[in-house]
């Protein structure tokens, strides 16, 4: 015991005098707090508008009107002529066009269909979809305020029919922000690159400079050796957690409704996995820059796309899917994003819990295993 | 425990089919200094850290401090000192963490690790400088504080490889002075350099050579054993010409060049100067600046016996 105590406490004392180790444990965290919560989002906030009205009557200014006072989206240009629209489409300015042709009024009064155009871009395919989107649900209101309006002017009071009308409303995460989403995700990713790059590194470099055989020369057990390497990059990893749900809420007010302790429960299970991978990594490398790269290339990245942090995994070719299930990441995704966005806990997320828990243990164990047998 | 500190028989170690390590078996005394020599790649590393239990031998065994390296690798990891080829203390760690994170390790703590402490800091030197980073520390001084933690623990034998490779003279001599230190105290010392004259300071050495043994003894009974003819040492401006002229001439046994001097072993006959110098210039050797009787040193014993091999 006192054995791995002198590591950890050797281990501790090597972070302090390394800048870029303190970069990647206390900086990070920020960084990518900040870049995912407000670069990185996938949201539409302003949709540049261009707006084509032939018809130029109060009614189809009216319709205009509904439109910028939405406050998604802004018009930006009047278009005198159809060229204009193709000129600005080209170049990007706009994502979408609302062309109103003549007569729109007079249609509208003679109580016949009025169509409108919408011309979008839709190079983005996603946030043309969210444009049209919103375009439609603006339109639709529209037309039902016509009408009860017309309606009114008649004298008849407008009846609410057995019609359907659907109202989505989108929970645990109201806004539809992709931001709520994402930045759960990263205590995951944060968690992976401190627990599993780190420890990689720190065991390379020592064999790289010709400390590990030193150290194997020691009566230091093998065992005592990998707990006291692992054990320090656990602290920091849970530190990074800390500050990153910490950030979570003060930056971005996103706050953690389920179980903190739960969560952290399932942060430790997590990082089982990945000490484990990262103790493998470094069994299979030579240099620092070996590891690094077999850890970014090799498990980091296609840990995260199979994870569903950026994709949904329901979206994947169904090989790929069941490939996921080997992820410990993707139950740890669901778990983390369970607990700070709907606030689920143990009942629900149990499954996510064992596989997490077993699939970090066997992976803990099989690296432990293989790093013992390649120092003796 | 006999009176050897380490018995090695048969040892072996192949990587894949490259023999590194060729069936050796020498045996080290208790509290001698034993010096381990060869060229690059000769096997020595590769030896010392087989009976340092890091490696496991592919056949043969060896007992260091009575424990076979196969069956009982711990235990003589409690019983020895290791100092690797490449420095082994954390650069980024001070003086003072280096020595207290191995000292820890090996179990010492309290008094006796402040007192051990404190010996390492003055046998290196570096007393009152606890806290200057170990990675800013000049070569040599470097050598003498790993040597130093490498013994922290008292052991009773002490393995050092190449530990004075890339270090000045002056700081080598100084780090010998170490060594005979440790070994005034009772340690057993093994080292190995690529040094030759180096081997002086040690008691009993071993030549190796490509994985075996190929001479050992003291280094005063190496050289009797090995050159038995009087040596001249001979300067000259043009050496590769002048030992292509006198390789072959009849009072020439051995001819080894060292820069612009050359070592030639002479048939027992010429046992002046001027008796080889006249039998020279018979032969006609030219640009002859000076000629020296000499004490052969190791390099002229290592030289015959490679060169025997070769033939
Ligand atoms: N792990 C290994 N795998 C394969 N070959 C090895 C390994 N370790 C050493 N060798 C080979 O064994 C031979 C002996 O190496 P060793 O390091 O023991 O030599 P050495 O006498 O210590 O040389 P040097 O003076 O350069 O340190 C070398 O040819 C080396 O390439
Ligand atoms: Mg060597």
């Amino acid at each position: 015991m006192k054995t791995i105590i002198h590591i950890v406490k050797k281990e501790f004392r090597q972070f302090r005098r390394d800048p870029k180790m303190f970069g990647i444990i206390l900086i990070a965290p920020i960084m990518q707090l900040l870049f995912f919560g407000y670069a990185a989002t996938l949201d539409v906030n302003t949709v540049h508008t261009m707006v084509y009205d032939r018809d130029n009557t109060e009614t189809s200014r009216n319709f205009i009107r509904d439109f910028s006072g939405s406050g998604f989206f802004a018009i930006d240009y009047v278009a005198k002529n159809e060229n204009e629209i193709n000129e600005q489409i080209d170049k990007g300015n706009i994502l979408i066009c609302i062309s109103i042709p003549r007569e729109f009024e007079k249609r509208i009064e003679r109580r016949e269909t009025a169509p409108v155009q919408f011309i979008i871009n839709g190079s983005d395919g996603n946030t043309a979809n969210i444009a049209a989107g919103y375009a439609g649900v603006i339109a639709a209101n529209f037309s039902k305020n016509i009408a009860a309006d017309i309606l009114g002017r008649q004298g008849k009071k407008v009846l609410p029919t057995g019609q359907i009308t659907p109202e989505a409303r989108v929970w645990y995460n109201p806004l539809m922000k992709t931001r709520f989403f994402m930045v759960p995700g990263i205590v995951a990713m944060l968690l992976s690159i401190i627990t599993m790059l780190l420890t990689s590194l720190a065991v390379v470099k020592e064999k790289e400079i010709g400390t590990l055989e030193q150290l194997i020369v020691t009566p230091i057990k093998s065992y005592q050796l990998i707990l006291g390497k692992l054990i320090p990059f656990a602290i920091l990893g849970f530190v990074s957690v800390i500050l990153v749900i910490a950030g979570m809420r003060v930056i971005f007010g996103i706050e953690v409704r389920g179980s903190i302790i739960f969560l952290l429960g399932n942060s430790f299970l997590f990082i089982l996995s990945t000490l484990g991978l990262g103790l493998f990594i470094s069994t299979i490398s030579k240099t620092q820059q070996q590891a690094m790269m077999i850890a970014i290339f090799g498990v980091l990245m296609p840990m995260i796309y199979l994870s569903g942090f950026t994709f949904p995994i329901e979206n994947m070719p169904e090989s790929i899917q069941i490939i996921s299930y080997f992820i410990p990441l993707r139950y740890f995704m669901t778990i983390i994003r369970g607990v700070v966005l709907k606030g689920t806990g143990f009942a629900e997320l149990w499954g996510e819990t064992f596989m997490l828990g077993g699939m970090g243990l066997a992976i803990l164990l099989l690296a432990s295993m293989r790093f013992r047998k390649k120092l003796e | 425990m006999s009176g050897n500190a380490i018995e090695v028989k048969n040892l072996t170690k192949k990587f894949g089919k490259f023999v590194s390590v060729d069936s050796i078996n020498f045996s080290v005394k208790q509290g001698e200094i034993f010096g381990f020599l060869g060229a690059n790649g000769a096997g020595k590393s590769t030896t010392i850290r087989m009976l340092c239990g890091i490696l496991e031998p592919t056949s043969g065994d060896a007992f260091v401090a009575g424990y076979s390296v196969k069956t009982e690798p711990d235990s003589i990891k409690r019983n020895i000192g290791y100092m690797s080829q490449r420095f082994s203390l954390y650069d980024d760690l001070s003086i003072e963490e280096n020595i207290e994170f191995f000292g820890g390790v090996y179990g010492l703590e309290g008094k006796k690790l402040i007192e051990r402490k404190d010996w390492v800091l003055e046998s290196a030197q570096l007393t009152g400088k606890e806290t200057t980073l170990t990675g800013l520390l000049p070569g040599g001084i470097k050598q003498r504080l790993a040597l130093g933690v490498a013994v922290i623990h008292q052991p009773p034998i002490v393995f050092l490889d190449e530990p004075t490779s890339g270090v000045d003279p002056i700081s080598r001599r100084s780090f010998w002075e170490l060594i005979h230190i440790l070994s005034g105290e009772g340690c057993t010392v093994v080292v190995t350099t690529h040094y030759l004259e180096e081997a002086e300071y040690c008691g009993n050495i071993i030549l190796m050579d490509a994985g075996k043994i190929v001479a050992e003894g003291t280094s005063s009974a190496l050289k009797a054993q090995y050159i038995q003819h009087p040596v001249f040492e001979i300067e000259t401006d043009s050496p590769v010409e002048l030992m292509e002229k006198i390789e072959k001439a009849p009072f020439t046994v051995e001819i080894s060049l060292f820069g612009n001097k050359m070592h030639l072993a002479a048939q027992d006959t010429f046992s002046t100067v001027s008796e080889i110098g006249s039998a020279l210039e018979k032969f006609g050797a030219k640009n002859i600046l000076r000629i020296d009787r000499i004490v052969p040193t190791l390099e002229d014993v290592f030289i015959a016996l490679v060169d025997k091999k070769g033939k």
